[in-house]
């Protein structure tokens, strides 16, 4: 591309995102003139300062003459980014769930009667979308935007919309999560975010599937590779589930309470149609994207079936849409629809199963390298949990298992079998892989370092789903006990009070992986910041001399 | 068969438009249906829409995030309906914009909570709940007490119910503020009024406090009437109006 014709380029970028600023300036202006509550009036305000540095942003980049001459370079600077905001909103996500586990254990300790916000109800929806969205979504970003360069030998489309898309996601993040403190939410899990928040996502999530897909129409290879096929169902999937779980009626458009459209059953069905496949595509199918490129990267092999992907592809992303009224068993969801959330569910164990094989047959011929390279480790393990919770998961949706399980810890210590040990190890496995390659280093700052989070991180993940099983199942069946008259054994606090040893341990568990995340920020740090001379690798040189990855 | 893929791997709107097919299938078929089965919800005497000041609750049990604890959800299950009560209907929830079933008890079910304690006892637990029951690990909720519950907006948020076909009539549309404060002053001049507009619910000073409205007020108004509305004495489950 010549230059003149990318600073054009630049100048039609930089006035479309000028004008989406200019929009959003004069929204979050008026919402804060016009609020109804001061929740919504924070809100507005912190919105504004947003988009106003936004546009100071914007004119310093045009000041400094665009994008520049860059186009036989990858663009780095944005996956850059994503690592820095991943590490840090990862660490912010753990923290917080410690936080509330500590509540539940302490109660007396952890509650601050003047300090309304900091009560578990709201903590607990931070927490979760913190790891799920502003952790997972920025690994998911940063990844798919170097993978997909990678894989299409092209250059990150769209000039300035990665940027915008990165930032605008942190928005996203911050507006959701400074109002879960405040109280604005919609009161369905991991879609609490409020509808003005939800309408900026849609946004953003669009020009993310542009860019996505507008490197992909740029692609010097023939073939789309299989880890850009997980990316865009992730993408396509998402965009499709948040719209519509989340159309709403505001009470008004100066206040941040809204009705969801649908109520009752249809709106249960809806939410958990939406909520489980926020699992299936947002926390699997993206993360099985990073999979697919990042251990036949480290593992120097390739994916060990071709046909197995294309299998595992197709059948996951049909099946998982199905499992959602496994979470609706014996509720008034009509029973039609529970069995079918239920057999859909069991049979998503094999392609599940088909992924797993997939990843771990992947290391033929390089097993050893499990010895000498805790990253490889990280990343291998984590398909194993996968395994593990991919397996869990069918046996508690089945009707008998559901009636004990749901409601208890059982539940909690699943979902955390599958974020810590398969989401979370993912995640540290891509990262410690992308901290080297994109800061041009030979090697980590110490793997004695990764060590110590590897087996930190296990060992609390094992003491928190052990402890959460031991939780679930003994309060599921403290519930349904009866004494020798026939009368219920146990009343409910009983059964609360019997939860206090699990939720320390369980504590204890988060405290390590915590731990351990911390102790990856600050060798990733070194590792970034060391001295060393650049190192450059086959994958940084110029588009157009490397051969197909 | 093996070659077929190619399409998808060099054409990306053909892969693109295979997933979203493929996605969708499963959303059309289980969802869609429960708009259009009649049997989904009964057809039962005693659920009416939410009063004001119980919507105003139900908002601040949204707000504080009450669903990460406690389900709204009995189910038939022996153990269940015997420390609950009777299992929960379709026809209960159809009124809730969101629903709040819940999927998670470290405190109990509440589908059924309404009438089972005395607003006293709601309004110490929610203040300290240790102070009632020694093992609980509830956060306490003393502010509520202090924060009064903004009653002018009411009429909007039953506007905005009624757009999504929640039966509120013209009247109650008008009167929603005067209502808001009207189910807790008992002795107030517009109590009567509101009996004949929201028939069965109660009328009281739910927290204690004569001279306010607060949300403390809301809370305890939306939590009495859970579950109570359906008389499950003359309820028969099998009939044909409650099968459908």
């Amino acid at each position: 591309m010549a230059a003149d014709a990318r600073g054009h380029q630049d100048r039609i970028d930089a006035w479309a995102i000028g004008a989406i600023l200019v929009a959003g300036i004069y929204c979050s202006l008026w919402g804060a003139a016009n609020a109804t509550d001061s929740a919504f009036a924070i809100q507005m305000w912190t919105a504004l300062a947003a988009f106003l540095v936004g546009a100071v942003l914007l004119t310093g980049f045009i000041g400094r003459g665009g994008t520049g001459n860059q186009s036989t370079r990858y663009e780095n600077g944005v996956v850059k980014a994503g690592v820095v905001a991943s590490m840090f909103w990862g660490i912010a996500g753990f923290l917080v769930g410690v936080v509330i586990a500590a509540q539940l254990a302490f109660p007396n300790i952890f509650y601050f009667e003047e300090w309304g916000w900091t009560n578990f109800g709201r903590l607990r929806p931070l927490h979760t979308s913190a790891v799920i969205f502003a952790f997972g979504g920025n690994v998911l970003i940063a990844t798919s935007f170097y993978v997909v360069q990678r894989t299409c030998r092209a250059r990150l489309a769209g000039g300035l919309w990665p940027w915008f898309v990165f930032w605008g996601y942190q928005l996203f993040i911050v507006m959701a999560g400074t109002g879960y403190l405040l109280g604005i939410t919609e009161g369905r899990e991991y879609a609490e975010p409020p509808w003005y928040t939800d309408i900026w996502l849609t946004l953003v999530w669009v020009a993310y599937l542009l860019v996505f897909l507008g490197t992909i129409w740029k692609r010097q290879e023939k073939h789309i590779y299989v880890a850009n096929w997980f990316y865009l169902a992730f993408i396509v999937t998402v965009a499709m589930l948040h719209i519509v779980n989340n159309m709403a009626v505001p009470v008004s458009f100066s206040g941040w309470f809204s009705y969801s459209l649908f109520s009752g059953v249809q709106d249960a069905l809806t939410q958990w149609w939406y909520g489980h496949n926020a699992v299936g595509f947002f926390l699997t199918a993206g993360f099985l994207g990073i999979m697919y490129y990042f251990i036949p990267k480290q593992a120097d092999r390739p994916v060990y079936s071709y046909r197995l992907s294309i299998i595992h592809f197709w059948a996951l992303i049909f099946l998982y849409i199905w499992a959602g009224p496994h979470h609706l068993h014996y509720t008034a969801l009509p029973q039609w629809a529970q069995t079918l959330g239920a057999t859909f569910s069991i049979m998503l164990w094999m392609p599940s199963w088909g992924g797993m094989i997939n990843g771990l047959m992947t290391l033929s011929g390089a097993w050893d390298k499990l010895r000498t390279d805790p990253v490889l480790r990280m990343l291998v393990v984590s398909v194993a949990f996968y395994g593990m919770s991919t397996f869990e998961g069918p046996v508690m949706s089945i009707r008998a298992v559901n009636s004990l399980s749901h409601y208890t810890d059982w539940t909690i210590g699943h979902v955390h079998s599958g974020a810590l040990g398969w989401v979370g190890f993912v995640s540290f496995g891509a990262l410690y892989c992308l901290v080297p390659w994109l800061w041009k280093r030979k090697r980590l700052y110490s793997n004695a370092l990764v060590e110590w989070h590897f087996w930190l991180s296990t060992i609390g993940i094992v003491l928190y789903i052990t402890s959460m099983w031991v939780a679930g199942i003994m309060q599921g069946l403290m519930w349904r006990a009866y004494n020798e008259f026939g009368f219920l054994e146990y009343a409910f606090v009983e059964t609360v009070e019997a939860m206090h040893p699990y939720y320390i341990i369980r504590a204890l568990g988060g405290t390590l992986f915590l731990l351990g995340a911390i102790i990856m920020a600050y060798n990733l740090w070194r590792t970034a910041t060391s001295k060393e001379p650049a190192h450059t690798r086959a994958s940084d040189v110029p588009a157009a001399a490397v051969a197909a990855e | 068969m093996w070659k077929f893929h190619r399409w998808f791997e060099r054409h990306s709107l053909i892969l693109v438009v295979g997933i979203l097919v493929v996605v969708s299938i499963g959303g059309l078929v289980q969802i869609t249906p429960l708009f259009f089965i009649e049997s989904t919800i009964e057809e039962v005497e005693g659920v009416r829409p939410y009063t004001p000041l119980e919507l105003a609750g139900r908002q601040v049990y949204i707000r504080e995030g009450c669903y990460t604890c406690h389900s709204q959800m009995v189910r038939p299950l022996r153990d269940e309906v015997e420390r609950y009560g009777h299992y929960s209907l379709a026809a209960e929830s159809m009124y809730d914009h969101p629903f709040q079933w819940g999927s998670k008890r470290t405190g109990p079910d509440l589908a059924r909570v309404g009438g089972r304690y005395s607003d006293e006892w709601h309004r110490a637990h929610l203040q300290d709940p240790r102070s009632v029951v020694p093992e609980s690990v509830m956060p306490p909720y003393a502010f509520l007490a202090r924060a009064d519950v903004d009653t002018d907006r009411m009429g909007d948020h039953l506007r905005a119910n009624r757009m999504l076909s929640v039966p509120y009539s013209d009247e109650q549309l008008a009167n929603a503020t005067i209502d808001a404060r009207a189910q807790a002053e008992p002795l107030g001049a517009n109590a009567y009024d509101f009996e004949q507009r929201y028939p069965g619910a109660a009328v009281r000073d739910f927290d204690g406090d004569p001279n306010r409205v607060t949300e403390m007020d809301a809370l305890i108004a939306y939590l009495q009437m859970l579950g109570a509305g359906i008389d499950f004495d003359t309820y028969q489950a099998q009939a044909p109006e409650n099968t459908r």
